[in-house]
């Protein structure tokens, strides 16, 4: 998020360039690179739809969670094809991963993290976490000059996704990879495991799907031709206060 | 706006993009993308790791209390048949192609060199994982007997199962795995002889690899330079018949 844009934007400064092209473009990857890891994932997870704790886990041992396949409507492809579900994943995966790398990188250097990101004084205290709840909880979304910074519940969603969820869904599914393990034995250990690793990539998994669904809804709530279209051409418009809609 | 339009359709209804996918799937230049994914995987993992990596090796107390058998229980040809209810006393692995020393070995034979015993976690490429305490005899050393000839670049492992069609099971592995310390031919699984269901009487064990390199019913090795004019010339049946990669690693 910057500030007013250039000179002729200046003299219509409601319109201000919110997102840089990196966060543009990251975004519109990993809708894409996303829905195909998800859609191939529960391919994949479908030829053994049994989930375990531990380092081992098969048919005669313990599942935690024992589901029926996923449909068709949801898999990639759209038929039970293992070796296909496989291609898919592990041709985005590693796209995913770096563009990832690439972003995180970006977001600390480049100052994204600590200027739109990081918490500012005073924004954890109970109180103001609370307001901020209640605001979002009644639909009140912040207009003016308000508008151009995120509030404490997304920083906080955004550092957990880009920072927690998504290498997490990384890191795990690298450690069911039996090559892995031999380059990197620390990640099966991190883990605990590989069938560990394999649940907690599964969950990881589901935690992204909330977090799409409601950020699509609030993409439906804030205005979605203004939010998307800041996202694509970055040009974001400001909302107008109450003052000056009275105005 | 295309990109606002296939957003709409995923909130809509996923089916009419999967089935997108579909198509593009079937798109000779967009497969051969999606193919060769193996490739980098495969120069990545072996950027990362020693020649000699070894996969993780387990303690006693954390063996699977049953090792789950896949692929084919058992083989049911008359010629294994015949193998099996004589113990596999007639047994010969046979080891040829492009060496300057091919070799028939019997149990006994294969039992006289150097072992190894290794606990293991053996994942299926399904998704599940089974640990065993494997017993057998490290590759190398035969390669070694048999004295491998210049430009022996894989090594295929073919098999008892006839998997229909008269087509045997097959899986191959480069040099890189044939020679790496972990790789066996094991005759014995949680110190019993190995059971038909596991692959008696001998199977390969290729530990950084998923489960289907691992052939079982060995009963002939063969040096060769190219996997061309070897059954599909994929270098395994499940690479020919399912598409599944050749670099298993991942």
């Amino acid at each position: 998020m910057d500030g007013p844009l250039s000179d002729r934007e200046q003299a219509t400064p409601r319109l201000v360039l919110r997102h840089k092209w990196p966060t543009r473009l990251w975004h519109w990857l990993n809708a894409l690179l996303l829905y195909v890891l998800f859609t191939s994932g529960l391919g994949i997870f479908n030829a053994h739809p049994r989930l375990y704790w531990g380092q081992y886990g098969a048919n005669f041992d313990h599942p935690w969670l024992e589901l029926e396949r996923f449909g068709r409507w949801i898999t990639l492809p759209a038929h039970y094809n293992l070796a296909m579900s496989r291609h898919w994943h592990l041709t985005a995966a590693p796209i995913f991963a770096f563009a990832l790398l690439f972003y995180m990188l970006w977001s600390l250097l480049g100052r994204h993290l600590a200027r739109d990101l990081a918490f500012r004084r005073g924004e954890l205290a109970p109180g103001h976490v609370w307001q901020d709840i209640r605001d979002h909880a009644r639909l009140r979304f912040p207009t003016g000059e308000a508008a151009l910074h995120y509030n404490v519940l997304q920083k906080a969603s955004y550092i957990g996704v880009i920072f927690l969820a998504l290498p997490l869904i990384v890191l795990t599914g690298l450690t069911m990879s039996p090559g892995m393990n031999a380059a990197w034995p620390w990640l099966v250990e991190l883990f605990g495991g590989r069938q560990s690793a394999r649940s907690i990539h599964f969950i990881t998994a589901f935690a992204l799907l909330a977090f799409f669904l409601v950020h699509i809804l609030m993409v439906l709530l804030a205005g979605p031709g203004n939010e998307i279209r800041s996202m694509i051409s970055g040009r974001y418009r400001i909302p107008e206060t109450h003052a000056e809609k009275g105005r | 706006m295309s990109l606002i339009l296939d957003r709409r359709t995923l909130v809509l209804g996923a089916a009419a993009t999967l089935a997108g996918c579909d198509r593009l799937a079937k798109n000779e230049a967009f497969r051969e993308v999606l193919f060769s994914a193996e490739n980098f995987h495969k120069w990545a993992q072996r950027s990362l790791m020693a020649r000699n990596a070894l996969a993780h090796e387990f303690r006693p107390d954390q063996i699977s209390p049953f090792f789950r058998p896949n692929g084919t229980a058992n083989p049911n040809t008359p010629e294994y048949k015949a193998l099996w209810r004589n113990g596999f006393a007639d047994w010969r692995l046979r080891i040829g192609g492009l060496v300057e020393r091919p070799l028939a070995l019997s149990l006994a034979d294969l039992r006289a060199f150097p072992h190894r015993e290794q606990i293991t976690r053996h994942d299926c490429v399904e998704g599940w994982s089974a640990i065993g305490k494997w017993r057998g005899v490290v590759l190398n050393q035969i390669l070694d007997a048999a004295r491998l000839r210049d430009g022996a670049r894989y090594i295929v492992f073919r098999c008892a199962d006839d998997m229909g069609g008269g087509q045997g099971y097959y899986e191959s592995i480069d040099l890189t795995d044939a020679f790496h310390p972990q790789t066996i031919l094991a005759f014995a699984l949680n110190d019993q002889p190995l059971r038909v269901a596991n692959g008696a009487p001998l199977r390969l064990r290729v530990e950084r690899q998923l489960g289907y390199k691992h052939a079982k019913y060995l009963m002939q090795i063969e040096a060769v330079a190219t996997m061309d004019g070897i059954g599909g010339g994929k270098g395994g049946y499940w690479e020919d018949h399912a598409g599944y990669d050749w670099y298993a690693g991942i």
